[in-house]
């Protein structure tokens, strides 16, 4: 059902001040907690796109993908491990064959923006032309471009 | 389910989604409205919401005018030959003159973006640059949140409406909606209102129609909510019949840009033919465009068509030619390659990363199924459906301006992204400067229209009364059956979704009628899609879950339907590859070489159909 959760490691992010992150995060509001059991679980297996950001985001690795049922043959597993600066990937083939992948995410930590820093736009006299906030650092050329 | 309660937010600014658009204007508007408050309503978490929340492996955007690599004029040229001849040229250029602004701005905030051993950036194709970007949206959101502050940024917030001014139906008001998860209304009352929510996914039925419906191309939470909002309260549209068909690795619909471009692999069908060769003279029925260079996408999609409708397929992208060639025997080679390609998927599509590994396809041994897509309605990356909207001061004139770029013909009504029509091959990093754009341009209209709107009470309570109506019609008709999923009052919103899907995929031409229909078929699908929108008023839902869906369908049903008469309206076969008019079957440059354009009438329940004219004024195709 194409995330999953693994009852035995889900702990309803009891630590969490926002609550579950899977709930949280998905983007299509497919992650509830069940109130039977109080673990999350996928309420539309069907809407899931396979994005990967509650498995992404599960402080417990407890949600896991298992491919579609209409046309992913049994047995495989991707998993992702969170890196310090990136993501560690696990590709379990069906035939048992395993690869890792290492990737970058990031160059700088989350929350590390500084917002319009060096920016010499005149929020005066550049309001009306067709500059945008930064060009003067950003755009990469001195002029920004007219048609000929 | 007791009523809910009503939150009612003033604000000079509403932005509505918050994709890489909606970040980009949430950006944008603050540097330069100064204490104007800017407000923001998702239906997600920023950070993961939209087209881009899965991440990207490319930006596919970018000029390198610091590199000298490619001008605003060269990316014109490029899009209009790829549109085959239709793009509005001011709203292009003035994408591609900003763009690498934004594109720097990411990877000053923090995105990894591949480095030659110079320090230039790597490239996949011309306007192609590959990046570690699983993170992209976080990296995009964080910058809007702390722009508009968080305070103002209203997460889990479906909008289902425009707010139209009491004393001028033509002037912007504000939106409502509902919280997804807490018993409320909101309204927003706002004074310029900037649209940058997502193009349509799962309206064409797609290839996978169980789990899989979830495995659209394009991101299943993209409802068409940007021409769902727009058409019914009579914003002019264009381009609504355009769609994009893509070609895809088959059902992960992985990307291929990479391969074809970056490793340089072929598509060969059963008997190892390659169709750029076997149908090239089929182009020269497509000119001038047959002879651009690159072939266009959808004369493309066309030759790789006429394959697999003669039987030739399954089609094959040679993988393991492609990257047996780029290791030359060199095993330290073959890991980088190796690592590349599956980076790829992983930072985008993983599901073709599963499918992968399931099938014990490792791409370097095993070459790799590719199939044409179901269609898809959009204005951010190969489509070009959505908003009419006056361009840039200093390029547009005449019919393409009125006043504030990237306005609609609705005051005060500004789009971005999948919303501005006519105006594709944005990407990622083309839709956040778009919403840059028009974020500065709802600021200067601010300055001249500083009024707060006069919106009407009572038509906002009948709004509300509509928008909770699904969830009446359960509690009022539940008893009539013993299962909840039949009953004769109402259809639940996933039977609505599977109605929709058949009409367009039969009558629209969709993928099981080879991208094929003619004037009869549309007409038919237009009366079964008419008796089809009276039904949405029969939605029932069962919590606030369904009612997301009711009106997400509700969104989904007037981009088909808008789609539907576009199509009859062009009198031609524009972009083969991507639908055919049997009637019409050729391209007619010297009658279609223009915009159509659509307006919806509420009061009379009617649509009125009009061309607007091209302008070269950029490009001499």
């Amino acid at each position: 059902m194409p995330t999953y959760v693994d009852p035995n490691a889900c702990n309803a992010c009891q630590d969490e001040h926002q609550g579950p992150l899977c709930v949280y995060i998905c983007p299509n509001d497919l992650m509830v907690l069940d109130e039977a059991t109080n673990k999350g679980i996928n309420q539309e297996p069907e809407m899931c796109s396979e994005c990967y950001a509650c498995v992404k985001l599960c402080p417990q690795e407890a949600l896991h993908v298992r491919g579609y049922a209409d046309f992913v043959p049994m047995g495989a597993e991707v998993m992702p491990h969170r890196t310090e600066d990136g993501l560690r990937w696990e590709v379990h083939f069906r035939d048992g064959r395993t690869f890792e992948f290492t990737y970058q995410s990031r160059t700088k930590p989350a929350g590390s923006v500084v917002l319009y820093e060096g920016f010499t736009e005149d929020r005066q006299n550049d309001a009306k032309n067709q500059s945008l906030a930064g060009d003067s650092l950003w755009l990469g050329v001195d002029k920004l471009p007219t048609p000929n | 389910m007791t009523l809910p309660t009503t939150e009612t937010i003033e604000c000079d600014i509403l932005i509505i989604g918050g994709g890489m658009s909606g970040c980009g204007a949430a950006f944008e508007s603050k540097f330069w409205s100064g204490d104007l408050k800017v407000v923001m309503v998702e239906k997600a978490a920023i950070e993961r919401s939209g087209a881009t929340g899965e991440g990207l492996s490319a930006i596919n955007c970018y000029m390198g005018q610091r590199y000298g690599w490619n001008t605003p004029e060269d990316y014109t040229n490029y899009v209009v030959n790829d549109m085959m001849g239709l793009a509005r040229e001011d709203l292009v250029y003035d994408v591609g003159r900003h763009v690498d602004n934004s594109v720097h701005l990411l990877e000053e905030w923090g995105l990894p973006i591949w480095k030659k051993e110079n320090g230039e950036y790597e490239r996949i194709g011309r306007w192609q640059i590959p990046i570690h970007g699983e993170s992209i949206k976080p990296v995009a959101a964080e910058p809007a949140r702390k722009a508009i502050g968080p305070e103002n940024l209203y997460e889990r917030v479906a909008i289902t409406h425009l707010l139209t001014d009491a004393d001028d139906s033509q002037k912007i008001a504000g939106a409502v909606g509902f919280a997804v998860r807490e018993n409320k209304f909101y309204v927003f009352k706002a004074k310029a209102v900037i649209i940058t929510c997502g193009g349509a996914s799962n309206v064409f039925r797609p290839r996978s129609v169980g789990e899989g419906l979830g495995r659209t191309w394009y991101s299943v939470f993209a409802t068409g909510a940007a021409y769902g909002l727009m058409i019914p309260i009579g914003a002019e549209m264009t381009q609504m019949e355009h769609r994009f068909v893509p070609t895809r690795f088959k059902d992960g619909y992985g990307p291929v840009g990479m391969w074809f471009q970056y490793f340089h692999a072929q598509v060969l069908n059963a008997k190892g033919e390659d169709y750029t060769v076997t149908r090239a003279d089929e182009l020269k029925k497509y000119e001038p465009y047959g002879s651009a260079i690159p072939t266009p996408t959808p004369l493309r999609n066309h030759q790789m068509f006429l394959d697999v409708k003669d039987g030739l397929g399954p089609m094959y992208m040679r993988t393991d030619t492609a990257m047996q060639k780029l290791a030359e025997g060199d095993p330290a080679k073959m890991d980088k390659v190796r690592d590349e390609a599956w980076e790829d998927f992983l930072d985008m599509t993983i599901s073709q990363a599963l499918t992968w590994a399931a099938q014990n396809i490792a791409p370097e041994d095993t070459p790799s199924e590719v199939v044409l897509a179901e269609p898809y309605i959009m204005g951010s990356h190969s489509g070009e459906a959505g908003a009419w909207v006056s361009g840039p001061e200093d390029i547009a004139t005449g019919e393409y301006f009125w006043g504030y770029n990237r306005m609609t013909t609705i005051n005060g009504l500004f789009a971005a992204g999948d919303g501005v029509g006519a105006a594709p091959h944005k990407f990622s990093s083309g839709s956040f400067t778009e919403g840059r754009i028009a974020a500065k341009s709802a600021v200067n209209f601010l300055a001249d229209n500083p009024d707060a709107p006069n919106v009407s009470d009572a038509n906002v309570r009948s709004i509300q009364e509509t928008i909770w109506a699904p969830l009446e019609t359960f509690e009022k008709h539940k008893g009539a059956s013993s299962a909840e999923e039949i009953n004769p009052n109402y259809m639940t919103p996933k039977q609505a979704l599977v109605r929709l899907q058949k009409i367009m995929d039969e009558y629209g031409g969709g993928a099981s009628t080879w991208y094929t229909t003619n004037e009869p078929t549309l007409l038919r699908g237009i009366e079964l899609i008419e008796m089809f929108r009276e039904d949405l008023a029969h939605l029932a839902a069962r919590n606030r879950h369904e009612l997301m869906r009711c009106w997400e369908v509700i969104h989904r049903t007037w981009v088909g339907e808008a789609h539907l008469r576009h199509l009859l309206h062009r009198k031609e076969t524009r972009w083969p590859g991507y639908y055919y008019r049997s009637d019409y079957p050729d391209l007619d440059d010297a009658n279609w070489r223009v915009f159509v354009n659509s307006k919806f009438d509420a009061a009379n329940n009617t649509w009125e159909m009009q061309t607007r004219p091209y302008k070269n004024i950029i490009t001499s195709i």
